[in-house]
């Protein structure tokens, strides 16, 4: 099936990316992350003393807050930081610094559709500079999301990449974390996933070389 | 050790709860490498599930649905609006999650529960599956393929007189007991609540409006007559696993969430279409044979669902 798309991309294609650490000077840890017309600016702070109150004190507690291009923040913000806090979660090291809190603030700067993918990426590169995120492990485990598909859905999911084998699936096939918008069949969401992983290795590669400068050795 | 039998099996016991809460996870694995977990359950196996059709009086449609220990209580209040300008035959559902204190010692007075808005949003994002596409450049899809299907409730039969009069559904899902499969929860309650719901009977009266009537007031001028249940086709049921190494645990309680961090919730409808798949973040990795295992546990629940769904329905219409 050939489908048009409004400016001329195939359907696997990826828009632009375009990516700059340390944007601003106050902020711990910073980046700006795009994909074409989509900007959107991280912040990272911390860590800082002091768990909050529901919070395991034998790991590091990671606060996301998400703000906007316009309006009030809402339900949907709320849900985007969940999702970004768990996703994070899992991927940082938690155990290194015990008993404080990082704070991580994502700014929308243009919404051209498919931000939330976009923060994630954006965070993991505001991170790996200035907190105690170990670069190997940053490099296993890459963002990756589905920009345009051929489904009437937007499917965000985050894949890890790397070599390492699991049970005969390589663990870059496995999903950290994916939320789908719109009903779509069961096997549309594994082409999905599959379109997904090949996208994910140009971004891994993007990814890479933007942080080739900056990782120690 | 005691002296006597009952005291040696006390301390035997205080020990496993010691145990249980020392070292969670353990007692867990120990329980797993067995397939079976400590409240006696196989992994696949989802709680005991029911649904009370009716349990507010005073709303035209309620519902109180608990799986295991955790509970739900939805109502449906309607009221007569005016539709908007850009969707004249539509009328419009809002839906709340409400997460009172009572429902856990986790949750304090004056201070939202983090669950309460993302569960309020993904039941709207369920309940609501409209796909409109708009072809601006902000939002997401930018492509000339127009799908337009309706989702669990088509926003048209909302309609009462095109351009002057649509229904309002205020739908509000409170947690009296939050014990895990909180989503599963409120959708089962939400879809209880619609199934179970009067539309109530308009009339025009005389300033040309359309007011409530209540029946006992005559047959006059009755708009509605005919149309007094909302028809829902393609009904979403949800499934929560968590994954853990290589097991996968349907239906968790509050103090398996809290163990094994990695949640997965799917939502099939009765057409078998994916309607929502939520795995946000978590340590175990999915791998398309983990996915595939948690679809083919939540089509088994869709099946159980249904067939509990239909009988508290069918047990309504008797009476």
């Amino acid at each position: 099936m050939e489908i048009d798309r409004i400016d001329g991309r195939t359907p696997n294609q990826l828009r632009p990316l375009t990516c700059s650490r340390n944007v601003l000077n106050r902020a711990h840890g910073s980046s700006s992350w795009s994909q074409g017309d989509t900007k959107v600016l991280a912040a990272v702070y911390g860590p800082k003393a002091g768990t909050k109150k529901n919070e395991n004190p034998e790991k590091t507690c990671i606060e996301v807050i998400w703000k906007p291009k316009t309006g009030q923040t809402g339900k949907s913000e709320r849900e985007y930081e969940m999702i970004l806090k768990r996703t994070l979660q899992s991927i940082c090291i938690l155990t290194v610094n015990p008993n404080t809190t990082t704070l991580v603030i994502i700014q929308v700067v243009n919404d051209d559709g498919a931000v939330s993918f976009k923060v994630a990426i954006c965070c993991g590169l505001a991170e790996s500079g200035y907190v105690i995120l170990d670069p190997a492990k940053l490099e296993e485990q890459k963002m990756k999301a589905f920009p345009y598909l051929v489904f009437p859905n937007s499917v965000l999911s985050v894949l890890p990449e790397g070599s390492p084998k699991v049970e005969g699936e390589l663990m870059e096939n496995g999903i950290i974390t994916s939320v789908t918008q719109g009903a779509m069949a069961v096997d549309n969401y594994f082409h999905c996933l599959e379109r997904g992983r090949a996208a994910n290795e140009k971004m891994s590669a993007f990814l890479r070389r933007s942080l080739q400068p900056q990782l120690p050795g | 050790m005691g002296h006597s039998n009952a005291s040696g099996d006390l301390s035997s016991e205080m020990e496993v709860d010691a145990f249980r809460r020392l070292f969670p996870l353990r007692f867990y694995e120990h329980h797993l490498a067995e397939s079976i977990r400590p409240d006696g359950r196989a992994l696949g196996k989802a709680r005991d599930t029911t649904i009370e059709l009716g349990a507010v009086a005073s709303a035209d449609g309620s519902a109180l649905a608990k799986i295991g220990l955790t509970t739900m209580l939805a109502a449906i209040k309607m009221e007569v609006m005016t539709p908007s300008k850009e969707s004249p035959d539509e009328g419009c559902i809002a839906i709340d999650f409400h997460m009172p204190p009572i429902c856990s010692p986790l949750v304090r007075p004056g201070r939202p529960a983090e669950a309460e808005p993302v569960v309020s949003k993904q039941l709207a994002d369920t309940i609501l599956r409209h796909v409109k596409h708009f072809y601006g450049h902000s939002l997401l899809l930018d492509y000339f393929f127009k799908v337009l299907y309706s989702g669990m409730i088509d926003l048209k039969d909302l309609s009462l007189v095109s351009g002057k009069a649509a229904w309002m559904v205020y739908l509000d899902i409170y947690c009296l007991d939050a014990d895990g499969s909180l989503f599963d929860a409120a959708l089962l309650s939400a879809i209880a609540a619609f199934s179970h719901l009067q539309i109530p009977v308009v009339s025009m009266n005389d300033d040309g409006k359309l007011i409530v009537v209540s029946e006992e007031n005559g047959e006059k001028d009755i708009v509605n007559k005919e149309k007094r249940k909302l028809s829902l086709n393609r009904i979403p049921f949800s499934l929560t696993c968590v994954l853990h190494k290589n097991y996968i645990l349907a239906d968790p309680t509050a103090e398996e969430e809290t163990i094994f961090e990695t949640l997965v919730t799917v939502v099939l409808d009765t057409f078998d279409q994916l309607v929502y798949l939520y795995k946000p973040g978590g340590l175990v990795l999915a791998f398309t044979s983990s996915v595939q295992d948690c679809i083919a546990l939540t089509r088994q629940r869709l099946k159980e669902l249904q067939k509990i769904l239909d009988e508290s329905v069918s047990g309504m219409e008797v009476d």
